[in-house]
């Protein structure tokens, strides 16, 4: 059983609604113990990285989230609060990864919005996808390339459209708004 | 790169598609949710649903619809009509929309965007607005294009812009419809806009999402009827388009 991490940021149904389509069995919780014990951690959000902060805070999830050793998956905030740091109002985040969250700068339009290819894939969440797969993204504040990116995109700049590190994994982008090829990311998250 | 996108809109009265279909392929024309299923899956990379009737008494059944779309869309939706509160759109949010349209309530009282946007995250603002060329200015009109407005199309957007609006979908009264052309001029006055912007209005064929697409300012082309009564194929749209070296995905 995977468990969607429920705080109160975000589109949660219809990561569930896909997840449900794949056959992939998840249950949609803030309950810290079943969270524990859950096969996988699937961790989504959009909005505002200070107010996810708050949300995550009051809902006494924190060290949950930081001591759980299976396979976990940000998306899309739910990936930057993986950080150490956001230039989001100066937040400091998870440090479960270490890396600053930063503002898009002197690209003609924010937030970046709309299907972006990403490239350079590495790792088991991009099996049977091609080099230059067009996914699903929205953000005003990106994750620089590192050691740990396991799929880039560009806009303006290159940044990380994927994290591995360990049972960490993070995408910018939404699968479960991506098609055919986010579905395949979501199974591949399952099959881990 | 950033591809531009095709966004198919249907128009909803009830939770049904209005203006009907000519998909001999589909068992109810009118489903909304059937046809914006055949949609995806043809290559579209957005769609957008507008609540015509949009009184009040309606609002439960554009969730459902809401629901409904969310369980089988595997791509980003927009819903629009008649949203007028927080309340309203932490519903639809609820109901799995990815984005909401306003138009006519953020004329009335323009803080609502910036209420909006504190609250769901400028992402899922979309702000839809109406305009055409009268009395030597693009005047912008609220209530489905009924009432003129004393607001310009460029201040409005900027205004919009420092609101926290996160897109502006910019519908063209004289083009709509009559499938002539998008109305470039009016995007073109929108050169130095820092949101995404979808260009509505005026689709009639390939060549016309050619040109607006070609704009650096426009992301987006949105069409209706033209898709509907399979004037136009999507993916023989999107080849057309990529052959022309426009940005766009291949599905």
């Amino acid at each position: 059983m995977i468990a969607v991490v429920d705080y109160n940021a975000g589109n949660t149904r219809s990561l569930m609604n896909r997840l449900q389509d794949l056959g992939i069995k998840a249950t949609l919780t803030k309950d810290a113990d079943v969270i524990a014990q859950a096969s996988k951690v699937i961790f989504p959000g959009v909005g505002a990285a200070k107010a996810a902060m708050s949300s995550l805070q009051a809902a006494d999830l924190e060290d949950c989230l930081k001591s759980y050793k299976k396979p976990f998956l940000g998306i899309c905030l739910g990936m930057q609060l993986m950080g150490e740091h956001s230039e989001e109002g100066d937040q400091s985040l998870l440090g479960l990864l270490d890396f600053e969250v930063q503002e898009f700068k002197g690209v003609p339009k924010v937030p970046h919005m709309g299907w972006n290819s990403i490239f350079n894939l590495k790792g088991p969440l991009y099996r049977g996808l091609a080099e230059k797969a067009d996914l699903y993204f929205v953000h005003s504040y990106y994750v620089p390339l590192s050691d740990f990116s396991s799929a880039g995109c560009n806009y303006g700049i290159d940044f990380s459209a994927g994290l591995e590190r360990d049972n960490f994994f993070g995408c910018q982008f939404h699968p479960e708004k991506s098609g055919p090829a986010g579905s395949l990311i979501l199974k591949n998250f399952a099959a881990l | 790169m950033l591809k531009k996108r095709i966004i198919p809109c249907l128009d909803i009265k009830e939770g049904r598609t209005v203006k009907g279909t000519n998909f001999k392929d589909l068992r109810d024309a009118g489903d909304a949710v059937e046809l914006a299923a055949l949609y995806a899956e043809k290559g579209a990379d957005e769609l957008v649903f507008l609540d015509i009737s949009a009184s009040l008494e309606n609002r439960s059944t554009l969730i459902e619809l809401c629901e409904r779309v969310a369980a089988v869309i595997d791509i980003p939706f927009t819903v629009g009509g008649g949203i007028g509160s927080l309340k309203d759109a932490t519903r639809l949010l609820e109901a799995g929309a990815d984005k909401i349209s306003i138009n006519s309530a953020a004329l009335r009282r323009p803080e609502l965007v910036d209420e909006l946007a504190q609250e769901f995250g400028k992402q899922f603002i979309t702000v839809a607005i109406d305009s055409k060329w009268d009395q030597d200015q693009f005047a912008v009109f609220s209530h489905g294009g009924t009432r003129r407005t004393p607001r310009e199309l460029r201040e409005w957007v900027q205004e919009l812009e420092s609101r926290g609006a996160g897109e502006i979908l910019l519908t063209s009264m004289q083009g709509d419809g009559t499938k002539e052309g998008f109305d470039l001029p009016m995007y073109r006055q929108l050169a130095d806009i820092q949101i995404p912007l979808i260009a509505s209005g005026g689709a009639g064929c390939k060549e016309h999402f050619l040109e607006v697409l070609r704009m650096p300012q426009v992301d987006a082309a949105l069409a209706a009827s033209l898709f509907h009564f399979k004037e136009l194929a999507i993916g023989d749209l999107k080849s057309y388009l990529n052959e022309n070296k426009i940005p766009i995905r291949h599905a």
